[in-house]
């Protein structure tokens, strides 16, 4: 009921997912201690794509302070650097996935309501959420974490830096102007949804409630506003009696976007509801940032470039459900054709490791260019939501988020080696290898000594099994239906 | 605060006389109440034993004397009044009673239900009583105040009779933090002693703290239904009680010509509560809940105390919980592998360690300088909270220090060390005496002061043979069940435990989650026992009741208003044949 409404995840993706899985193990990697957090680190010999600036063959990068200061082909070494040799590898920008759900303890979706504005994404972070290391081992370093699409208005969204090891607010993204998750079409209107028996439907249940939620929503944020103005206005007149509103966690977020100080993330399929929104977002005097999957957005491109909208849509993927299926794969290249801002996303943390590849296939279908591809997994992103000053593209003074790859990162056969945050290596898959045997060791040590412990469980205290007890003894003997697999307590306090 | 026997002493003195003529002979002089009561005197005097006093050093061989409720002496020389039944203490230890800082005890099966129905289970009921509310009329946002009773007081709903004021007592906790657990502001806990003829008697302290759990009690379909729900309706709560106040303060000065505010019984009862600067307890259990919780509070700035906190072990929490000051309070209930789990099963490492490390919790905060306390956490049998107590010293914590968070370390946190918690004059007394050791598994308790009442205990010897055939035994233990299911045979399993009255407790598990037993009972070779179970329809209970033959048992299950049959075995009982063919 959850994925449903957070993600669309068809079969094949649910077969990469296992593959991929069964791959990394189900062994927890644990955060490799941050290599020379702030000193200095130098990157040679590396066909740089720096995605703004052109490619540097035989380049170097310089990064100091987790930025970077230099960029070329005479990037000379200080003293006392740390060297990383990408002799026959390619360096880009850390990709950004501009449509996640990792890392969110709990529901991605405050779903009983249909304006649920006042739940944030940043009050849940799970830093210890194994998705944000995986999607690191395949080169994305920041990602758009967003509210479920079950609410036409959802929650407030988190940008965050895949910083493996740090704490929830050590993985926010500073200076990532804010943001909430819109949602149109099929989800809001819950017509992939069977209430309980005997359960009032939610309102809304079609396209033109959602739309009425929406302005509903923004009429009350406007009248919101206005109390709040009436009495600071009475305070300021010095009147000791006027009693200060309910400040409602649910409207301040949309007086922001009404002051155009939080980002609209809209999900959406149709073109004529995303057209609507847009409409509604005018009369409203705000810009919508962001419509996400945005499946029809090809046949309204011309009207996101007027609006000034950008666009995060799947490369290529449709037809899970009735409003998914008039989508092409030429969406990415026709909307940028338009002047669209575009993005490709993952809105999966299986996909999100290879943004990379998802991005080539631009390529083939409506014949971007290798910068126009790359483009739409890192400065695209980076400008769709407001963090392209500081993360994107290879240039100095932008953060040091970097990604090494042994092959071109648009070929299918490209991993990624190293991936950097701020000038601190995060992922290493040579130091990732070496601490799997550790890890196993851990693993078993702990096992042997929970097996040795059994038996002082189950009979009574100070008894040894006997001599001439068979070896096996120790371990319980087989139990009625092993298949039966019970649910694992997840540590939680409700 | 008097102490209980103190008190009503000028009220029952007729009475006493009328008892100490009837009763001559027996005591010298007898105090009303506790005479009144058929209790044995109101004076004490345990002499010769080794006092642990937890607030100063131990006397190994002194003297407590106990009058009229109340601690009169203690010391090496303490001098006993000529009136005092004195207990020879030699080889015996004196220790302060015992607190579990956060538990039901006390409080009955359903709170809101007919009064006098005796068992435990009372959250289990609540809750399907809030279930069926939230179907009832999901609610719609904060402004519907979803599971939210801050004026539900556990004194008001407690049951002197409850079995576990029994034995509680009887393992040595002398006092509990009696708290309701059901909703996301479930009420107000209070610091009961755990004996008393009437509820009244038994409160030390109300209301104590304010709770708050991250429970969501609307499901998917009612607000909230997700924790950044949960969390986002708190910090409404806490926005809505400081308009509240700022409101209230603007109208009394003057009403005259200003809005009158609405009245809302939430903010009022939570500002008072704010007012009195009464402990807030909050859950959290890994470090991100944890560090979030301490974030939290930055908002709110509540005298904030977190429960739970099994993952306060990794690294840098305990040092993040001593900067902001905050005291927490450790369940005891570690975490174990399921009764039935696959051992062919992978398990994650994280899962792995956390079993491992979560007892070496109360020694990290304690390293740390964190203030903490124990609690039982739902802990069928109080004796594994000692035990439990015990595994953390073994994983690093220091016995005085584990000692001292079972009794005044809690008494601290929970507002109430002025007047129990620790052996000391003019304190409660409450008092636990035992021929040992208290974290020794061969130590037995003795007596049990609670108020100054004299309790005896009577453990049976060191442990006693789990044999699988002795009648009164022999539900307890781990059974695997297999229910006939229409669309096939489905495993469960359950672990029980056989109280000697025939009472079943323990817990479940099936394929649809785990639960804990709330009612049952073995009579004859008859059992039965219910848990509340989500079965997809929203909590609802299920019965197991059958017939034991040796190490099987068969019988129906009733779920959802069908029966399915079933049958179960014993699987540990070959071992236990075997150990007894050994002896």
């Amino acid at each position: 009921m959850k994925t449903k409404f957070a993600t669309e995840i068809p079969m094949r993706k649910i077969v990469h997912l296992i593959v991929a899985l069964a791959l990394i193990a189900s062994m927890f990697p644990g955060p490799i201690a941050a290599q020379q957090g702030s000193g200095v680190t130098v990157i040679q010999n590396g066909t740089i794509l720096t995605v703004t600036k052109g490619t540097i063959q035989k380049g170097s990068i310089l990064i100091r302070d987790g930025k970077i200061a230099e960029v070329g082909t005479n990037v000379k070494v200080p003293a006392g650097a740390t060297v990383i040799d990408a002799t026959g590898m390619y360096v880009t920008p850390g990709l950004i996935d501009c449509h996640s759900h990792i890392a969110i303890e709990g529901s991605v979706n405050e779903g009983s309501i249909a304006v649920s504005s006042m739940v944030a994404v940043a009050d849940v972070i799970d830093p210890d959420n194994v998705d944000i290391y995986r999607e690191l081992a395949g080169g994305t370093t920041a990602s758009n974490v967003l509210h479920g699409s079950a609410n036409p208005i959802g929650g407030l969204n988190a940008v965050i830096k895949h910083r493996w090891g740090k704490d929830a607010k050590g993985l926010l993204f500073e200076g990532a102007p804010p943001g909430i998750k819109f949602a149109l079409g099929e989800n809001p209107k819950r017509s992939n949804f069977t209430p309980q028996p005997g359960q009032q439907r939610r309102y809304p249940n079609t396209r033109m409630g959602v739309m009425d939620v929406i302005r509903q929503a923004f009429i009350d944020a406007r009248e919101y506003k206005k109390s709040w103005d009436a009495y600071n206005k009475r305070v300021a007149a010095g009147e000791k009696n006027a009693i200060p509103p309910r400040k409602d966690l649910k409207l301040e977020p949309l007086v922001e976007i009404l002051e155009g100080k939080r980002y609209v993330h809209s999900h959406g399929y149709r073109g004529d509801e995303m057209r609507q929104l847009l409409l509604l977002a005018e009369e409203f005097g705000f810009r919508v940032r962001t419509l996400q999957h945005v499946l029809e957005g090809y046949k309204i491109a011309k009207e996101m470039a007027k609006h000034g909208v950008g666009g995060s849509t799947f490369s290529d993927w449709w037809s899970y459900k009735n409003e998914a299926y008039d989508a092409i794969p030429y969406n990415a290249a026709i909307m940028t054709k338009y002047g669209v801002v575009v993005s490709i996303n993952s809105d999966s943390a299986e996909e999100a490791r290879h943004l990379n590849q998802e991005a080539a296939k631009t390529m083939k279908y409506g014949g971007m260019t290798e910068t126009e591809a790359l483009k739409m997994v890192t400065i695209n992103p980076a400008i769709q939501l407001g963090i392209e000053k500081h993360v994107g593209s290879i240039e100095v003074g932008k953060d040091a988020d970097l990604v090494i790859w042994n092959k071109h990162p648009l070929s299918i056969y490209a991993v990624a080696q190293t991936s950097i945050i701020d000038g601190t290596v995060y992922f290493d898959r040579k130091k990732d290898m070496e601490r799997r045997a550790e890890l196993e060791k851990e693993k078993k040590a702990l096992m042997d000594k929970e097996k040795a412990a059994a038996p002082a469980r189950q009979g009574p205290p100070g008894k040894a099994p006997g001599a001439g007890g068979a070896p096996d003894e120790r371990q319980r003997p087989p139990q009625v239906g092993q298949a039966f697999q019970p649910v694992q307590s997840s540590g939680e306090v409700q | 605060m008097l102490p209980r026997s103190a008190r009503s002493s000028f009220s029952g003195v007729i009475a006493a006389v009328l008892i100490a003529v009837l009763a001559v002979g027996t005591v010298s002089v007898p105090d009303a109440r506790a005479q009144a009561k058929g209790a044995a005197p109101p004076y004490f005097a345990i002499k010769g034993a080794r006092i642990v006093t937890v607030s100063g050093a131990v006397i190994e061989n002194g003297t407590v004397v106990v009058a009229n409720g109340l601690i009169t002496a203690v010391g090496a020389n303490a001098t006993i009044p000529p009136e005092a039944w004195v207990i020879d203490g030699k080889g015996l230890t004196v220790y302060p009673g015992l607190i579990d800082a956060m538990s039901d005890v006390g409080l009955p099966a359903a709170p809101a239900g007919p009064a006098g129905a005796p068992g435990g289970g009372g959250p289990a009921v609540a809750l399907q009583q809030a279930a069926q509310q939230a179907a009832a009329r999901p609610s719609q946002g904060p402004e519907d105040r979803p599971g939210t009773t801050p004026w539900r007081n556990a004194a008001d709903e407690l049951q002197p009779t409850e079995r576990r004021v029994e034995t509680w007592r009887n393992a040595g906790f002398t006092t509990v933090l009696a708290a309701p657990k059901t909703g996301i502001f479930p009420g107000q806990g209070a610091v009961i002693n755990l004996a008393g003829e009437r509820p009244g008697d038994m409160v030390v302290k109300t209301p104590a703290t304010l709770h708050i759990t991250l429970q969501q009690p609307g499901g998917f379909f009612g607000f909230p239904g997700s924790l950044f729900g949960v969390i986002a309706y708190i910090k409404q709560v806490f926005l809505d009680a400081a308009q509240a106040r700022a409101a209230d303060e603007i109208y009394t000065a003057n009403p005259k010509g200003t809005e009158r505010p609405d009245y809302d019984r939430t903010t009022r009862v939570l500002n008072a509560a704010l007012r009195a600067n009464r402990p807030v307890l909050f859950p959290a259990t890994t470090a991100a809940q944890i560090l979030r919780a301490l974030e939290l509070n930055e908002q709110l700035k509540t005298n904030m105390v977190i429960y739970h906190a099994q993952r306060a072990y990794e690294s840098g929490v305990a040092a993040a919980i001593a900067a902001k000051k905050i005291p927490v309070l450790v369940s005891v209930k570690w975490p174990e592998k399921e009764a039935n789990a696959d051992p062919e099963a992978e398990e994650l490492l994280s899962t792995l360690r956390f079993r491992d490390k979560a007892p070496s919790t109360p020694a990290a905060l304690d390293r740390a300088g964190v203030r903490f306390a124990f609690y039982s956490d739902g802990i069928a049998n109080p004796k594994d909270i000692i035990k439990n107590t015990k595994k953390a010293i073994d994983a690093g914590l220091k016995a005085d220090a584990a000692l001292r968070a079972l009794t005044l370390g809690a008494a601290e946190i929970l507002g109430v060390a002025d007047r129990t918690g620790s052996i000391e004059t003019g304190k409660i007394a409450n008092l636990v005496v035992t021929t040992g050791d208290i974290f020794s598994d061969r130590t037995q308790v003795k007596y049990v002061f609670v108020d100054g009442r004299k309790f005896d205990v009577k453990e049976p010897p060191p442990p006693p043979l789990p044999a699988g055939g002795l009648g009164a035994v022999r539900m307890t233990g781990r059974w695997s069940f297999t229910v006939i299911a229409p669309d096939g045979p489905q495993p469960a399993s359950a672990d029980l435990t056989q109280a000697a009255d025939g009472t079943l407790s323990g817990s479940v598990s099936t394929q649809y989650g785990n639960s804990t037993i709330t009612k049952g009972s073995v009579t004859g070779n008859r059992f039965t026992f219910t848990f509340l179970l989500d079965l997809g329809q929203g909590p609802s209970d299920i019965i197991f009741s059958g017939t034991i033959e040796g190490n099987t048992v068969k019988g129906s299950v009733s779920a959802l208003g069908q029966d399915f049959e079933f049958t179960g075995t014993k699987p540990g009982s070959g071992q236990s044949e075997a150990e007894e063919v050994r002896q």
